[in-house]
């Protein structure tokens, strides 16, 4: 699929809403941010997401930003690293974030939710290798408390273990003492979060206004200065 | 059977406190010309001299009594009392509480016990006034769901609580008074003389939902979040509309004329006295955090100052006539989280109970006068408005709902659905609130026993009709449910990895909402309120927390399965006499019996301790060291399951590294004879070069007050400085020399009863039971000559190799 133009036309914006969800009004939205983002480019690069400085803040932005970068999470076959990606790109991870509608029939649900915990688990498994290693665990964990200053690292550590151990219970109920856990595969992180109720909490109300114009002043201001 | 005997047991024990009750004045007092129960606040003066004017004369009575004096206490407390009981006997029969809300049994024994009354004309106390009811009755109730309330939910969906809590009062207040001021005009019902504003007041009162069955029967279906805490805040909040409105339009009953001004005074007054509430809620609360920074010398009054403040706030709300229950709501939301981590466990655990119990008193009381007073007092019944009342109340109750969610839905995540809608509806009932508000309506007020009498119907009609029906109708109708039993790490850290990955994305997209503000109050949090209000500020992510409450709870749960298992085995006698048994045979440890020994340790010393706990002065609470360590046997035991050795040496060391290396049936010195003695140095540095950190975590275990939530009792501070001392003592001399079974027999022997020292022994003992272990878990490469690399290895982790990333 072709770049965008920089305002796409009615059939792309019919074709992006039909693939993503999203109504023309939050595609269209979307688009301004994503120029916003990109300084006016076709395509989006990392280093564009650095200069976001709401997200310096964020101690998971390391995740969030690779989620964008991520093939597996464009639904398409692309063999190279991703080193920048276009529109459709941005909107297809952006649509993960979508809220379920109303009305929705209850495999729909089933599946809407498994496409979210797919986006969580890839975003834990960062050397895509279809399972979690408690060391990719550990490191989740350990950036998540590394927003609360006074932990040691040796804390983090604890409650990844245990939190691995409690993944080992969970999913293989007793284990024998010399057995090895390898790591979480999306089946047991799908058990495992069992009860999260991960439908109504990965949700974004996308805007059908244009805020951008109110919040994001300061990062304009960067972006007009450069 | 042997349950119905035992109902039939506990009713006659009602019938017997109710009987006492009711004859008690009339029997002890004969001479007293009314021998009425009345409660009266003021004791009649007049009775005074009175009771037994012929003992005057002379003699020293041998036998007095004196009744009049303890007269209001003692029926109080026989009144809750047979509440009290009321609330054992409905739970003889679990199935009539799971399908009968609690608030219809306890209304329904009102009614009998009001019915018996009625028959031997004795008049219902009159201990319902206007003062007791909001001075005393009122904050505790309030106080118990202001101090429970979810807060995260809360604060999630804070907009839409409110939204139905003040506009949808207002909107059932304002619809349902003109509705009925509408009627009024109607000649047939004989009712003109109510007019407009004592129609707003009674709306006002019956406007208020008082859901507490409904919840309980949300809580048991496990509704979605959503749906419960708005229901749960509405119920709050709507108390807090429903005073203002009732105080103000009390007021304007009183008025001969209302003008135009007044409606626009009164919408001012309302927003002053709402948020004068907030303000003095929030201040009280921070003043209760602060003052409980210093409270760690006086444990014992601790959760004193919670109730006290909270009912000053309340106090003072009252005295400039703002919102009392706007303060003291906020007062408990917000010194709560701060509160709960400067206190002990304890008082934490105190402050709960307590704070249950006296709100489930009141509302007790006031559901059991309510079925008393049904019976016992005049009503003035009044077909037409009566049924009115009850329509209107339904069909501004559902409009309300179906108008309000339409406004309120665009600018939600997840907007209700029709179900959720039929659920908040639905859930109106009405409670102890209308119905002491209608109560406590002031005499002048014309029609006052056709409000109350409106005010018990429609009470008694939600509460016993859709009370009974809404758990078969939720189930039903099949509301959108959530699992409520989120009490894993794993889910608590999702939780927190989704609210980051949500404000990221939102920064990404440009957008602001509620995690946006979370975000930047979490920081000012941490930044200055924390650091203010608690003795120990370190910020402590929720994770931790959960963290530390599942520890606790796994401690406990050993110690409850200790307790279980040491009526069977005689705990003293059975240590000493495995002491014998293996300390004979020196130095030969079987397998088996070390694990015997370690099972035995580890369950019965607790018990053994618990009788050495003793009460070091009257007004001190026993100290919490056991409770501490048990959570760090059980940090160790969960580094112990992880240590590595077995999943690198798969084939060498086969199993039972849950308790120690050794393999079962093999005894310590059959497997590694001449190792042990002679590469003893070898085996240390060795082991020092595997684990380094297993060191410095022996020293984080002692002195990191910020893992161990019971860590902060002052009185453990000399312990872990003492366990310091012996780690170190351990270090230079225990450690070498490997004289396991020496000092284990000794730590046996000594029958000292000092729980302290008691404790560190046998954390010794356990220290260098791991200390033991840890040689034979770093053995094997050493044998097989395996190159090992400095960092310290994890079984879970398959791939030493794993960079991480940055």
């Amino acid at each position: 699929m072709g770049s965008l133009q920089s305002s796409p036309s009615h059939q792309d914006y019919v074709d992006l809403a039909e693939k993503t969800g999203f109504s023309f009004e939050q595609i269209s939205i979307l688009h301004k941010r994503f120029k916003q983002l990109s300084h006016n480019e076709d395509k989006l690069r990392r280093e564009h997401f650095g200069q976001i400085t709401d997200l310096h803040a964020n101690p998971i932005r390391e995740q969030i930003v690779e989620a964008f970068f991520d093939r597996r999470n464009f639904y398409q076959e692309i063999e190279e690293p991703v080193s920048e990606i276009s529109f459709e790109n941005f909107l297809v991870v952006m649509s993960n974030f979508r809220p379920p509608s109303d009305n929705m029939s209850q495999e729909k649900l089933v599946k809407v939710r498994k496409e979210k915990l797919r986006f969580l688990f890839n975003m834990h498994d960062t050397d895509k290798d279809g399972t979690i290693t408690l060391e990719e665990y550990r490191h989740v964990v350990e950036e998540l408390l590394s927003y609360y200053e006074a932990l040691e690292t040796e804390t983090a550590r604890g409650i990844a273990d245990a939190a691995m151990l409690e993944v080992a219970s969970i999913t293989r109920g007793h284990m024998e003492p010399d057995e090895f856990y390898e790591g979480i595969t999306f089946e047991h992180f799908l058990k495992l979060l069992e009860g999260f109720d991960i439908e109504s909490r990965m949700n974004i109300r996308f805007m059908n206004m244009d805020t951008t114009t109110l919040c994001k002043l300061e990062c304009r201001n960067k972006v007009c200065s450069e | 059977m042997d349950l119905s005997s035992r109902r039939g047991v506990d009713l006659f024990v009602i019938f017997c406190v109710f009987l006492s009750l009711l004859y008690g004045s009339r029997a002890e007092v004969p001479s007293r010309p009314t021998a009425s129960v009345t409660i009266l606040p003021p004791i009649k003066p007049d009775n005074g001299p009175q009771p037994y004017p012929e003992e005057e004369k002379s003699n020293l009575p041998v036998f007095t009594m004196n009744y009049s004096r303890i007269q209001i206490p003692f029926e109080i407390t026989l009144w809750m009392l047979l509440a009290s009981f009321a609330k054992i006997g409905f739970h003889v029969y679990p199935k009539i509480t799971f399908w009968v809300p609690e608030s219809c049994l306890l209304v329904s024994i009102g009614l009998i016990v009001g019915g018996i009354m009625y028959s031997v004309h004795e008049k219902p106390p009159a201990v319902l006034t206007s003062n007791v009811f909001f001075l005393y009755m009122l904050p505790p109730i309030v106080l118990d769901s202001g101090y429970f309330m979810p807060t995260r939910p809360f604060f999630e969906n804070v907009g839409t609580v409110l939204w139905f809590a003040v506009v949808g009062t207002l909107w059932n207040s304002i619809g349902i008074g003109m509705s009925l001021f509408a009627i009024c005009q109607i000649e047939a019902f004989g009712v003109q003389d109510i007019n407009l504003q004592e129609n707003l007041l009674f709306a006002t009162i019956i406007s208020a939902v008082d859901p507490v069955a409904v919840l309980s029967v949300f809580e048991d279906v496990s509704v979605n979040e959503q749906l419960y805490i708005v229901v749960f805040g509405e119920c709050l909040f709507n108390d807090a509309v429903t005073v203002v409105l009732y105080s103000m339009f009390s007021f304007v009953t009183e008025m001969p004329v209302v003008e135009p001004v007044d409606v626009f005074l009164g919408v001012a007054r309302f927003l002053v006295v709402g948020l004068g509430g907030m303000g003095f809620g929030v201040l009280f609360g921070f003043v209760a955090a602060f003052t409980t920074r210093f409270t760690s010398k006086v444990r014992e009054i601790e959760p004193l100052f919670i109730f006290m403040y909270s009912y000053l706030a309340y106090l003072v709300a009252e005295l400039f006539a703002i919102s009392s229950i706007m303060a003291i709501v906020c007062c408990a939301l917000t010194m709560k989280y701060y509160v709960e981590e400067n206190v002990s466990q304890r008082s934490c655990t105190t402050i709960r109970h307590v704070v249950k119990m006296l709100g489930a008193i009141s509302e007790t009381l006031i559901f059991f006068f309510l079925g008393v007073v049904t019976i016992t007092t005049e009503h003035e019944w009044n077909w037409g408005y009566i049924l009115f009342t009850l329509l209107f109340a339904f069909i501004w109750r559902g409009l309300g709902i179906l108008v309000l969610t339409q406004i309120i839905n665009p600018f939600r995540t997840i907007p209700f659905n029709t179900k959720d809608q039929f659920g908040m509806a639905y859930g109106g009932l009405r409670g102890a609130i209308s119905f002491a508000l209608a109560f406590t309506l002031p005499d002048n007020i014309g029609r006052k026993h056709l409000f109350v009498t409106a005010t018990i119907v429609i009470i008694l009609f939600t509460v016993f009709l859709q009370g009974i029906s809404i758990r078969p109708l939720i189930e039903f109708i099949n509301v959108r449910r959530t699992n409520r039993k989120t009490d894993t790490i794993n889910i608590e850290i999702h939780t927190r990895l989704m609210e980051h990955t949500m404000a990221g994305i939102e920064d990404l997209c440009g957008q602001w909402s509620h995690y946006y503000w979370k975000d930047k109050f979490m920081k000012f949090n941490n930044r200055i309120l924390r650091r203010i209000l608690l003795r120990d500020n370190r910020a402590e992510s929720s994770i931790v927390a959960l963290y530390k409450k599942l520890e606790l709870q796994n401690a406990i749960e050993i110690l409850d399965t200790a307790s279980g298992d040491i009526s069977a085995a005689p705990s003293i006698i059975s240590l000493q006499e495995e002491k014998k048994n293996s300390t004979k045979p020196k130095k030969k440890f079987l397998a088996a019996d070390l694990k015997n020994m370690h099972d035995i340790l580890s369950k019965n010393m607790y018990k053994i301790r618990e009788r050495t706990v003793s009460y070091t002065s009257k007004h001190a609470l026993p100290n919490d060291n056991q409770r501490r360590e048990i959570l760090i046997r059980r940090h160790s035991s969960i580094r112990r399951s992880l240590r590595p050795g077995s999943f690198q040496t798969r084939q060498i060391v086969p199993k039972s590294q849950k308790y120690f290396s050794l393999p079962p049936g093999e005894s310590l010195n059959s497997r590694f004879p001449p190792t042990r003695q002679s590469s003893a140095d070898a085996q240390e540095t060795m082991s020092e070069v595997a684990y380094p950190g297993r060191r410095s975590r022996f020293g984080n275990r002692s002195s990191s007050g910020a893992m161990m939530p019971l860590h902060r009792l002052g009185t453990l501070k000399e312990v872990s400085s003492v366990d310091f001392l012996n780690e170190s003592e351990r270090g230079s001399t225990g450690r070498g020399s490997q004289s396991r079974p020496q000092s284990l027999r000794h730590h046996l022997s000594a029958d000292d009863n000092n729980g302290l020292v008691d404790e560190m022994r046998i954390r010794q003992v356990e220290e260098e039971e791991e200390e033991e272990e840890r040689p034979q878990a770093s053995q094997p490469p050493a044998w097989a000559a395996e190159p090992r690399d400095e960092t310290p290895q994890n079984p879970l982790l398959r791939r030493p190799q794993w960079n991480e990333k940055k």
